[in-house]
């Protein structure tokens, strides 16, 4: 193997040093948003299917059931968005700085 | 990134001038108010002065540049996305009528809450970024660019399948918004219905006109800014008044057992229970009349018949003729209608003969299997809201406008912010004016009724908001005896509360915003899905740009025209199938949106199988139990309401598209190299 590579096999390994990256960055984002797709599904799928039993449990005034539908899951909702808008800027971060690295 | 942030300062600056200049103008109203200007007045005032403002804001932004024109230049920061999101998002129903039907229904309308909300989540996972990241103009661009097929590999079929599904779901929508605009302006203006929806129109029109997308998000900004101040002042009044707290959000946590004794001790009540006896008279009297039917029909006919000729012999006075000959005018024609009118009639009396239901408990049902229903229904309820938020093309079409794929997250994340600043305190204006009715209200004497009542009872005569009648003739108001109309709540709330009208004037305003805004951004939907994708993209692909924005403007117009010609019929149906919107647009757009970007081998056949199978599900569900449509709730499955058909559509949509792709041919390498595209960071 020869010590200097040529152009082209630069370019080739580059791309495929992208290729790889994008499938990890990729890789990454689906299971952050599998993750954070199952707590939303479980927030809002609890809060209706055992709101009678819950509904015997009291936070401040609130029945709990009643509290969950009013405002916790919309609340979930919405810590489940910013934490989704602030680990992706991270994930892209380290993409961006990965393909830094390798240029 | 400093020209954003400038730009970003600029515009705080602007919206924190209007801040001030609106709280100036409230100051005024209310000194003007002290100093005795007439109610009439300050309606007109606020209608005008909000008209002129949204219309400045509209000329101020006027373009004729495509991007601007179709997706705002795509510079709108995160945060003020997000706002004008939100006012595209808080229709009038749910400024107006959603406090209603939770005073109504209690627990139950907590679905619309859930669902509302809840369905950001899959906007901001599953189709915000990518779709910025693709950065076109419109929804069915997107589709037609991902799936390919038709002549040319351009996406034909798909763009036109996309294209009526945007235009059948927003219109729909549209025509429910420009009602309530004639509703609003002639309850708080005295204008005719019909002029009202001109009026409003006029002002839709002159800011999306002009300004196009670039138009209607800075009149949305500032129509964000009104309506949570006028949802929220009257809401924090009520909450200090009742829980010695003024943040209604956290504050009502502590009424909701003060109301779940006093509806016990009202559910106990012999004066309410002989009120719900009478009721229950009534009922029984329409049931045995339906059980003699046709005899009965035609013995009521004679009956009243009788009664005008008796009032004509005895040479009775004019008002007792006149209400003889009202009374044989309004006798049901044929024995159908009079079965179709006294079922509707029993089942209302039916109703109102309940004991209160306490508001907090869920799914309240005699046996296990109507509570189950309840619940079952509640869950579908919310998945149809859901999944049909994360596919209107109106709120979908807002990721273009950002300057990034990171702004279009962070934007999803604003507007559920502003949303909630709205929606979670509309469950505690519920709780706050209930409690409020029933302890001062119920059990008062009827010579000293508040004046709000007479003057909202008075505002609509065929279709009263509220009416209080003594019906067993004790001279005290019972709850049974109060038929309120969900939407009164919001309108009335100040003076519930005891405010001056200004408020009243105030919250007029704020439910005119909602409803405008949504009107806006869903026209710009339709006239874009026309303008952009039948237009430029079907018909005459060699057009200037020039001509493309000028068509769309022109295509707007009729679009409005046609809305507002619809709304002025007074459809009363179309306010039904607004939630059918929402399971349409689930069950048609949901399916081919996600798995675009989350599954490689979705294809073109696939694409436009599940659009179709979910679309046709979804209606023939409805047509099937909607009695509106002409079908019967015995054929509902599971005992799901025909307005959550989409709980059948979604998934048969998924499985046509997954089928339907894995029997044909993998999609073509472009089609790949555009998902890569999209997935991959910026």
């Amino acid at each position: 193997m020869p010590p200097e590579s040529t152009p082209q096999e630069s370019e080739q390994r580059r791309q495929r040093r992208l290729l790889a990256e994008r499938a990890l960055h990729w890789r990454r984002t689906r299971r952050l948003t599998a993750i954070l797709l199952g707590l939303w599904l479980v927030t809002g799928f609890c809060t209706v299917y055992f709101a009678r039993e819950l509904a015997q449990i009291t936070i401040f005034g609130w029945p709990l059931s009643f509290y969950m539908a009013a405002q916790g899951a919309s609340l979930v909702c919405l810590a489940i968005i910013g934490f989704y808008a602030w680990r992706m800027r991270q994930l892209d971060a380290a993409y961006a700085q990965a393909l830094e690295h390798s240029a | 990134m400093t020209a954003n942030k400038r730009y970003f300062r600029r515009l705080s600056g602007y919206y924190a001038w209007f801040c001030v200049c609106f709280a100036g103008f409230l100051l005024a109203l209310t000194v003007l108010e002290k100093e005795g200007m007439p109610r009439l007045w300050i309606g007109h005032l606020f209608m005008f002065a909000t008209i002129v403002l949204y219309a400045t804001i509209g000329v101020v932004s006027r373009t004729s540049n495509v991007t601007e024109y179709y997706v705002a230049g795509r510079r709108v920061p995160a945060l003020f996305n997000g706002m004008a999101t939100a006012a595209d998002w808080i229709s009038a129903a749910s400024f107006i009528s959603l406090a209603g039907g939770l005073y109504l229904y209690g627990f139950d309308a907590l679905a619309y809450i859930m669902g509302w909300t809840g369905g950001y989540c899959l906007v901001a996972l599953l189709i915000a970024p990518y779709l910025r990241k693709f950065g076109q103009y419109t929804i069915p661009d997107y589709l037609a660019a991902r799936y390919g097929g038709g002549a040319g590999g351009r996406g034909g079929p798909v763009r036109a399948l996309a294209v009526g599904a945007t235009i059948i779901v927003s219109f729909v929508y549209v025509v429910a918004q420009i009602y309530a605009v004639g509703l609003i302006a002639s309850r708080f203006t005295g204008v005719d219905f019909s002029v009202g929806i001109f009026l409003g129109l006029a002002s839709i029109l002159v800011c999306s006109f002009l300004g196009g997308m670039r138009g209607i998000t800075w009149t949305q900004v500032a129509q964000y800014i009104i309506i949570l101040v006028a949802f929220l002042i009257p809401t924090m009044w009520l909450s200090a008044k009742h829980a010695d707290n003024p943040l209604p959000q956290v504050a009502y946590g502590s009424v909701l057992p003060k109301l779940a004794q006093r509806e016990a001790q009202l559910a106990a009540d012999p004066r309410e229970e002989a009120v719900r006896a009478q009721f229950r008279r009534q009922a029984d009297d329409y049931a045995a009349r339906l059980a003699a039917l046709p005899g009965s029909w035609e013995g009521g006919r004679l009956e009243a018949q009788r009664r005008l000729d008796a009032a004509r012999l005895r040479n009775a006075s004019l008002g007792d003729v006149r209400n003889a000959e009202r009374a044989l005018a309004a006798y049901p024609k044929t024995v159908d209608d009079a079965e179709a009118l006294w079922r509707a009639q029993r089942a209302r009396l039916l109703t109102r003969a309940q004991p209160p239901q306490p508001h907090a408990a869920p799914f309240p049902g005699a046996t296990e299997a109507e509570s189950n229903a309840r619940r079952n229904n509640f869950l579908a309820l919310v998945f149809c809201l859901m999944f049909g938020t994360a596919a209107l093309p109106h709120i979908l079409m807002r990721s273009y406008t950002t300057p990034s794929v990171h702004a279009a997250r962070g934007s999803v994340f604003w507007t559920l912010f502003f949303i909630l600043l709205i929606y979670l305190s509309i469950p505690a204006l519920a709780v706050l004016a209930k409690y409020d009715i029933y302890t001062s209200l119920v059990g008062s004497d009827f010579r000293s009724l508040p004046t709000w009542i007479s003057y909202w009872a008075n505002v609509d005569k065929v279709n009263p908001l509220i009416s209080i009648t003594d019906i067993n003739g004790d001279g005290l108001v019972q709850l049974a005896e109060i038929a309120i109309d969900g939407d009164v709540l919001v309108l009335a709330t100040s003076e519930i509360g005891g405010l001056p009208y200004v408020i009243s004037g105030l919250v007029a305003a704020g439910g005119l915003a909602a409803a405008l805004s949504t009107a806006d951004g869903l026209l710009l939907a339709i006239s874009n899905a026309l303008s952009h994708d039948v237009y430029y993209k079907i018909v005459d692909p060699g057009a200037s740009t020039q001509k493309r924005v000028t068509i769309s403007k022109l295509l707007l117009l009729a679009v409005a025209f046609i809305a507002a010609y619809a709304a002025s019929q007074k459809p009363a149906d179309i306010l039904s199938l607004v939630g059918a919107a929402f399971s349409l647009a689930a069950s048609t757009l949901f399916a081919p949106l996600v798995l675009g970007v989350f599954w490689k081998r979705a294809n073109h056949a696939g694409a436009i199988a599940g659009m179709i199978a979910g679309f046709l599900t979804c209606l023939y569900y409805m047509l099937r139990t909607n009695p509106i449509l002409g079908g019967r709730m015995d054929a509902a499955w599971f005992d799901i309401a025909p307005m959550s058909a989409g709980i059948f559509g979604v998934p048969v949509g998924i499985a046509a598209v997954v089928i339907a792709s894995l029997l044909t041919a993998p999609p073509s390498r472009a089609s790949d190299g555009m998902v890569d595209y999209i997935r991959a960071p910026e």
